[in-house]
């Protein structure tokens, strides 16, 4: 892989260092975990397929103005509908943009959406779920009935209630798709909790005079990580297809930004006579979410507590 | 004596990893008879697994080599699956250590043992619920008819344990395996288990492979100890014996557990020797 | 108010019940005995005796009892105070489920002397890892890269850090080869008489109990039936037949099998 061969000066004392049998700080010891962690998911073909195109994805939305071939705004009405050619890989839609360049730019916005969602729904699902499920009582009552609540409707159906009351746009959409999917992660970080606050080690930490809000901090939330990164990197998929659904639905971005979704919407009309205007964008969406649940399952595989 | 029903030589059980290859069992040689075999170690010295590998049901990453492993006189080692099935619960037995864990939850115990002796004999259910009902009172349970009828969780665990001896017995093997069969039960309930299994051994015949890790134990129950340790057999000795035993480490476990008739105020700690893990066999040479 | 003994541990009527009305179970019915200061006591019985109760009880882990647990002569409150913590510690029997799986040994040593407002924490952790037998190379591993017996280790270690006068152990050695139960046993011994440490030692093996602890409470359906000095044990002199069937299955001979399958209906 490539990114050893850059560290090649330095790989050797760097690798003795990973390797070492004792670690001589806790810095030592968190890195091997991680080196070893690494270590295992290359052999997860799938998994590297996965992370290998999210990291193109990543890639692509950072450097997406040097990639990009044409303005993404600028209609050029002479060369509408354009079948993919040398001067436009994915050919132009009905405006005579070209599409190679609005996907380019469109991953920014897929990204941003997924990744503010996962960053939202994550911590509120995480903190939710363990104080529900590590003090009981009606704590756990109130918090699991408003997770009821949300969990009653369908994502995009909550997703398309609150973007209807807030308005369009992709910041809407964000809160929106939030709001949504902590509740998921709510109900898996508490069922994990369940089974772990009957563990000796947290029987050990009561006995240390520990509180609760310590224990949950420090014994809890460490073990509910794992399971909730894997969750919500296979959620970032559902995410996806939410976010590009409501840009499908009109709701999310607005035209003329290039949201895969929207893209998808106006494509459909001329979907008969240039398949590339809906192809593109839909086969666009459906790598993205594939990478994840695939880079998902590969997670879990060396994360969750349950398989070593 | 007559031939020894198991007789194995140079067994070695191995797990190929990317980096390094894990020796589990390397290179043991015994054989048994119509008798009862304790083999004893820590947890790590192999004895599970020479116990598995016997029926084949070693993990599927492990590989086997032995230059013989044989069971009255059918060669396992080129046995084919369907011949497997065919020995494994009708001529060798496995009773497991938690009656929880092998017996089928969601089946009435009596249906069970039914199935596990019409699964070998082809027999019609009346015969077989005469033949269950009788081996329930042989392994000395008061109300059979009761018993029958229940399900696993509303046995308690020396009852349950009993219940599997039960159904490893029903088919009338000639070799019984059992790995830990008394370990989750507590101290009086063993007692009348091991002597429920004693009787049903003795009256038929049938040899017995009694893998454990408490020597006091299998020295009281069995007749013949094998002691292992990473992998190898240091010992081989009568039960009767034991207390006489010439090998360091054997003699280090003894020496290891706390005693009542003979108070001492710190216990023995077995020091390891890595020249027991060397192959004596010349033709192999030491194996990494 | 204090006691005119020098009972560090004394329980009076303790009982607990579990689940409620017609389902309801007393697991430990009214239980009445006394830990002297500096005494290493035990309780031994079989599996559903209440034994492992009676702990949950006494450290605070089970606030639903009944009775009164009284420390050093005062009652303690059902919900316990940190500064009980800071004198009774307790060793768990499985150190495979003790120990937090994504703690490093540091970490685990250094909450409870965070917790309990201590100072000078790196020469604490290495002097606790001297006293339990560990080099202090093992203080950034994981608990996964321990065996079972210096995982126990550990347990005992994050037990002692904080200096407590009563540890109490439950089936400490139970989950480990004979071995490495000889080595924790050992340290166990040492460690009480460097430390001048009351213990409470809950098992179900005879030969253990007798090797730790001066005196045994026999234990049998919630009760305790019968305390027995260890020289008591040793020469067999139980006056309950409860007991004396116990001794005799745990000493092992074939001829007890045979006493014991008088006695006890199958």
């Amino acid at each position: 892989m490539s990114i050893h061969l850059t560290a090649a000066p330095r790989a050797g004392s760097l690798k003795t260092w990973l390797a070492a049998p004792v670690p001589a700080s806790r810095l030592q010891a968190r890195a091997q975990q991680i080196w070893r962690a690494i270590w295992r998911l290359r052999s997860n073909t799938s998994a590297l397929f996965g992370f290998a195109i999210i990291l193109l994805l990543l890639l692509m939305a950072i450097f997406a103005p040097l990639i990009a071939t044409h303005d993404i705004y600028a209609q050029d009405l002479s060369a509408r509908l354009q079948p993919p050619s040398r001067a436009h890989f994915f050919g132009t839609d009905e405006l005579g943009r070209d599409i190679f360049s609005r996907i380019v730019f469109g991953a920014r916005i897929t990204l941003y959406i997924a990744i503010l969602t996962a960053a939202i729904a994550a911590p509120v699902g995480l903190i939710v779920g363990t104080t529900a499920g590590y003090l009981g009582g009606w704590v756990d009552i109130v918090l699991m009935r408003i997770v009821d609540v949300f969990l009653a409707f369908p994502s995009l159906v909550l997703a398309l209630a609150f973007v209807a009351a807030l308005g369009p746009g992709i910041e809407n959409s964000v809160i929106a798709i939030s709001l949504a999917s902590w509740p998921p992660i709510a109900r898996l970080a508490r069922a994990e909790t369940l089974t772990i606050r009957k563990s000796d080690y947290v029987a050990a930490a009561r006995l240390q005079g520990a509180s609760s809000w310590q224990i949950i901090r420090s014994d809890i939330v460490p073990m509910c990580i794992p399971s909730v990164v894997v969750r919500i990197t296979l959620n970032m998929a559902a995410i996806i297809l939410t976010a590009a659904g409501l840009g499908f639905l009109g709701l999310g971005a607005q035209p003329p930004s290039p949201e895969w979704g929207a893209m998808l919407s106006t494509g459909r009309e001329f979907m008969l006579t240039s398949w590339w205007i809906a192809a593109i964008p839909g086969c666009s969406i459906l790598l993205a979410s594939l990478a994840f649940n695939l880079f998902g399952d590969g997670l879990r595989d060396i994360l969750d507590p349950r398989h070593g | 004596m007559d031939r020894p029903l198991i007789a194995i030589e140079d067994l070695r059980i191995r797990f190929p990893g990317a980096h390094r290859s894990n020796d589990a069992v390397r290179g043991i040689s015994f054989t048994i008879g119509r008798e009862k075999v304790g083999i004893v170690g820590e947890s790590g010295s192999g004895k599970s697994l020479t116990g598995r590998a016997i029926l084949k049901l070693t993990p599927n990453s492990a590989r086997i080599t032995a230059r013989r492993m044989e069971f009255d006189g059918i060669d396992l080692l080129s046995a084919s699956e369907r011949q497997m099935r065919s020995i494994r619960g009708n001529r060798i037995s496995m009773i497991l250590q938690d009656p929880k864990f092998s017996l089928n939850p969601l089946m009435r115990v009596g249906n069970q043992i039914i199935e596990a002796y019409r699964l070998h004999h082809r027999v019609d259910v009346g015969e077989a619920k005469r033949r269950a009902l009788a081996m329930l009172e042989a392994v000395h349970i008061r109300e059979p008819e009761r018993v029958f009828r229940q399900f696993p969780h509303e046995v308690s665990g020396g009852m349950g344990q009993r219940i599997m001896i039960a159904m490893m017995l029903i088919p009338e093997p000639d070799l019984i395996i059992a790995d830990e069969p008394t370990s989750a039960l507590d101290v009086t309930v063993r007692r009348q288990v091991l002597s429920i299994l004693d009787e049903l051994l003795t009256r038929r015949g049938t040899g017995l492979m009694f893998i454990s890790h408490d020597l006091n134990l299998v020295a009281d129950f069995c007749d013949r100890v094998l002691v292992m340790y990473a992998g190898r057999i240091m010992e081989d000795i009568p039960a009767r014996d034991l207390h006489k035993a010439q090998h360091p480490y054997t003699r280090a476990l003894l020496d290891s557990l706390p005693r009542l008739d003979h108070p001492v105020d710190e216990l023995k700690i077995p020091s390891r020797d890595p020249a027991w893990l060397l192959e004596d066999t010349a033709d192999e040479g030491a194996v990494a | 108010m204090k006691d005119s003994t020098d009972n560090l541990i004394e329980t009076r009527a303790l009982s607990v019940t579990f689940g409620e009305g017609a389902s309801a179970n007393r697991v430990v019915n009214e239980v009445s005995f006394h830990i002297v200061r500096g005494e290493a006591y035990g309780l031994i019985g079989e599996s559903g005796c209440g034994k492992s109760t009676i702990l949950q009880a006494l450290v605070g882990l089970n606030t639903a009892y009944d009775g009164a647990i009284l420390y050093d002569g005062q009652e303690v409150p059902h919900r316990r105070e940190k500064s009980f913590f800071r004198k009774v510690q307790m060793v768990f029997q499985d150190p495979y489920a003790s120990l937090h799986p994504r703690k490093i040994v540091h970490q685990v040593l250094l909450e409870p002397l965070r917790i309990h407002g201590f100072d000078q924490h790196e020469e604490r952790i290495s002097a606790v890892l001297d006293a339990v037998g560990l080099g202090r190379d093992f203080r950034y591993r994981y608990p996964h890269e321990l065996s079972g017996g210096q995982r126990q280790r550990v347990a005992i270690a994050r037990a002692l850090i904080i200096e407590p006068e009563t540890l109490l152990l439950d089936e400490p050695t139970s989950a480990l080869d004979v071995s490495v139960q000889a080595e924790i046993l050992n340290l166990l011994k040492k460690l009480r008489r460097e430390r001048k440490l009351t213990y409470l030692m809950v098992t179900h093996d005879l030969a253990v109990v007798t090797h730790i602890c001066g005196r045994v409470g026999m234990m049998n359906q919630g009760e305790i039936i019968e305390e027995l000095s260890a020289d008591e044990i040793r020469d067999l002199r139980a006056v309950k037949d409860y007991t004396r069937v116990f001794l005799a299955a745990s000493i092992g001979s074939r001829a007890s099998r045979s006493i014991s399958q008088e006695v006890l209906p199958l």
